[in-house]
């Protein structure tokens, strides 16, 4: 039956090429509109993520608690019936105590890297202009495996601050700003009014303007001198082999020793929301146009029904069961869905190669022509085809339904 | 006298609703092999409706249809259409053939749904079937290409795809001219004269004549 039920379907479908070919065209549209959009989304949210991963580290653990620390007052008598006003803690120099030792514990930890950092705030002045910065004191050769400013070096190197102690890198658009050039010497002011002069020994361009104008990196021995906190360091940063494992990472790392612990995920966490609720709107976009095929096909089928009751009824008269003709015209639904499938990805694919070869030049990174990013897998081909057959099925259940139960003594009666 | 191929008896079928109707009433007649039945009737008097009895297209309100000596009223509607797939053939006035399919392809239909034999062996024996019609040359035509008299022989090859015993036929002639009549006519009495038990509701009194036995209804009751 299954072969016959085939034909039927076919024939009804050949014998009305243009509807036929109206909802293919549907279902192949909704596919491979499907396929070029959730490559896009995934394409777009993978490269959004990397340079989110890539341009911070991925777990920051800073010198600061996550709840204030307890005043000894208030631990010796947490129920006391006294209340002592304008208590002051003790003056203390910030930093994170005894970091070599927290240092050495983070590296212990299996796929990570880390390195001590000392940020303060500070001013930079060149030929009577001033800007304010983040003054990161780094170990050189520790923070050139972990950040990727290294890599984004236009001129200069990282390196070369372990060569010359009183070097220090800035970003390309705070060198544009303060028109500033490689081996110039400019003037570095803290926030206590200590002074000191670093000569440029390199230049990095992230693509980020922000951080390109803001960020600075100096010997951390230098920043420590400079900021009245010897063997002190506030932040230690750190690498993972997996990004994706920072939040656990991060809370294992906070547990043990207290510091407050941010994983990138934590610190980007409105960013992320934003990319899920954009993923959300692209699917139902792209699934809505899948509907729409599928609603086609509903029609159609629909139509078909009720055009051939004659035929269903002469067919069941013969001998065919209701479910004969329920299985012919779910499998007309069936047949237009895997046409739909079958022309929709490949051409959803060459949808994806012209976007693939387009080149954009972006504002404000550089005259480099960039790549649209595309992102596509066996899951994505199979969701698209996936999700078109069954809307086929789903749209064609209902008139197949309708045409197992027509009742062929009525239909014959009304025809002869 | 042999088994009869068809009984009925006593058989009643209501319309139900606001005003219900009798359509048919304690009818009771016999077919055996080889009979050629006209039924007669003037319009609305319940022919159609006492051949779809017959044919196990509808159900009794009272009474029995018997096929071939088995009664019928106790089964379900998937084994009375098996019993309609093989043991009878229909043949109606507007011929019913499928638009899509060629004039072989619609004989084949039942004797593929049968599925006793290849869908090849099927087309083959509606070849034959459509040449003992004299169709030979109209075996790959569509419907469409075809006249009301040839299209009529198809539908009765169609009818006779998987041998049944029992042919019912409503108004065969209705839509036809008199030569393809008398030609639809001709074919029904060989296959009587073959064995097959043939019953035909129509209007056409010289046809109903012509017939080997005459079954008149009005109001729903046999009347002769």
């Amino acid at each position: 039956m299954f072969r016959l039920a085939v034909d039927i379907a076919f024939r009804h479908l050949v014998a009305h090429p243009r509807q036929t070919i109206a909802l293919l065209l549907g279902t192949v549209i909704g596919v491979s509109m499907f396929l070029t959009i959730s490559a896009l989304t995934r394409g777009s949210e993978g490269e959004f993520i990397r340079r989110l991963v890539d341009s911070a580290p991925h777990i920051t653990i800073s010198d600061e608690f996550r709840r204030p620390r307890v005043q000894p007052a208030d631990l010796a008598h947490p129920a006391g019936a006294v209340e002592v006003r304008h208590v002051k803690p003790v003056t203390e120099t910030r930093g994170i105590r005894g970091y070599a030792q927290v240092l050495d514990f983070v590296r212990r930890q299996p796929g990570v890297k880390a390195t001590a950092v000392l940020v303060g705030q500070a001013l930079i002045t060149f030929a009577g202009k001033e800007f304010a910065v983040a003054l990161n004191g780094i170990t050189p050769k520790e923070f050139e495996a972990i950040s990727i400013v290294g890599e984004d070096m236009k001129q200069g190197s990282l390196d070369a601050l372990a060569a010359n102690p009183n070097g220090i890198v800035i970003g390309a658009e705070l060198a544009k700003t303060l028109s500033l050039h490689l081996g110039n010497a400019v003037n570095v002011v803290a926030t206590n009014g200590q002074v000191r002069t670093f000569r440029i020994v390199g230049v990095f361009r992230t693509g980020q303007v922000n951080y390109d104008t803001s960020q600075t990196f100096v010997q951390i021995k230098r920043v420590q001198a400079l900021m009245n906190r010897p063997s002190r360091a506030n932040s230690i940063v750190v690498q993972l082999d997996d990004p994706m494992q920072a939040r656990t990472i991060a809370e294992r790392i906070e547990a043990q020793i207290g510091y407050k612990s941010l994983s990138w995920q934590e610190m980007s966490e409105n960013l992320l929301a934003t990319l899920a609720t954009r993923n959300v709107a692209s699917y139902t976009i792209i699934s809505a146009v899948l509907l729409v095929a599928a609603f086609g096909i509903y029609n159609l089928l629909s139509t078909v029904v009720g055009e051939k009751q004659r035929d269903i009824a002469i067919l069941k008269a013969m001998g065919f069961l209701g479910r004969d003709l329920e299985l012919a015209f779910v499998l007309e639904g069936l047949l237009l869905g895997l046409a739909g499938v079958a022309f929709g990805i490949p051409l959803g694919m060459f949808f994806m190669y012209l976007l693939g070869d387009l080149k954009l030049t972006v504002p404000g990174m550089g005259d480099e022509p960039i790549s649209i990013p595309l992102d596509w897998g066996l899951d994505q081909f199979l969701l698209a085809g996936g999700f078109a057959l069954v809307a086929s099925l789903a749209a064609a259940y209902l008139p197949a339904r309708r045409a197992a139960r027509v009742e062929p003594v009525a239909i014959l009666r009304g025809a002869v | 006298m042999s088994e009869a191929v068809l009984r009925a008896v006593d058989v009643t079928r209501r319309l139900r609703g606001d005003v219900p109707v009798t359509l048919v009433d304690s009818a009771t007649m016999e077919a055996a092999p080889g009979d050629f039945i006209a039924i007669t009737g003037p319009s609305g008097s319940g022919k159609s409706s006492l051949l779809y009895l017959l044919g196990l297209l509808d159900r009794p309100d009272g009474g029995e249809v018997f096929l071939q000596g088995e009664p019928t009223s106790g089964l379900s509607d998937s084994q009375r259409a098996a019993l309609r797939l093989a043991r009878i053939g229909f043949v109606f006035q507007s011929y019913f053939l499928l638009p899509e399919f060629t004039a072989a392809e619609n004989v084949a239909m039942p004797i593929r749904r049968l599925g006793r034999v290849t869908g090849d062996a099927a087309m083959a024996r509606a070849a034959a079937l459509l040449a003992s019609l004299g169709l030979a040359d109209q075996a790959r035509r569509f419907p469409r290409q075809l006249s009301g008299g040839q299209s009529q022989r198809v539908a009765i090859a169609r009818a006779l795809a998987n041998d049944p015993p029992l042919l019912l036929a409503d108004e065969p002639t209705g839509n036809l001219d008199s030569r393809a009549s008398a030609l639809v006519f001709e074919i029904f009495e060989r296959l009587a004269k073959e064995g097959r038990t043939v019953v035909v509701v129509t209007h056409d009194m010289d046809f109903a004549r012509r017939a080997g036995r005459n079954v008149r209804i009005v109001d729903g009751r046999i009347t002769d």
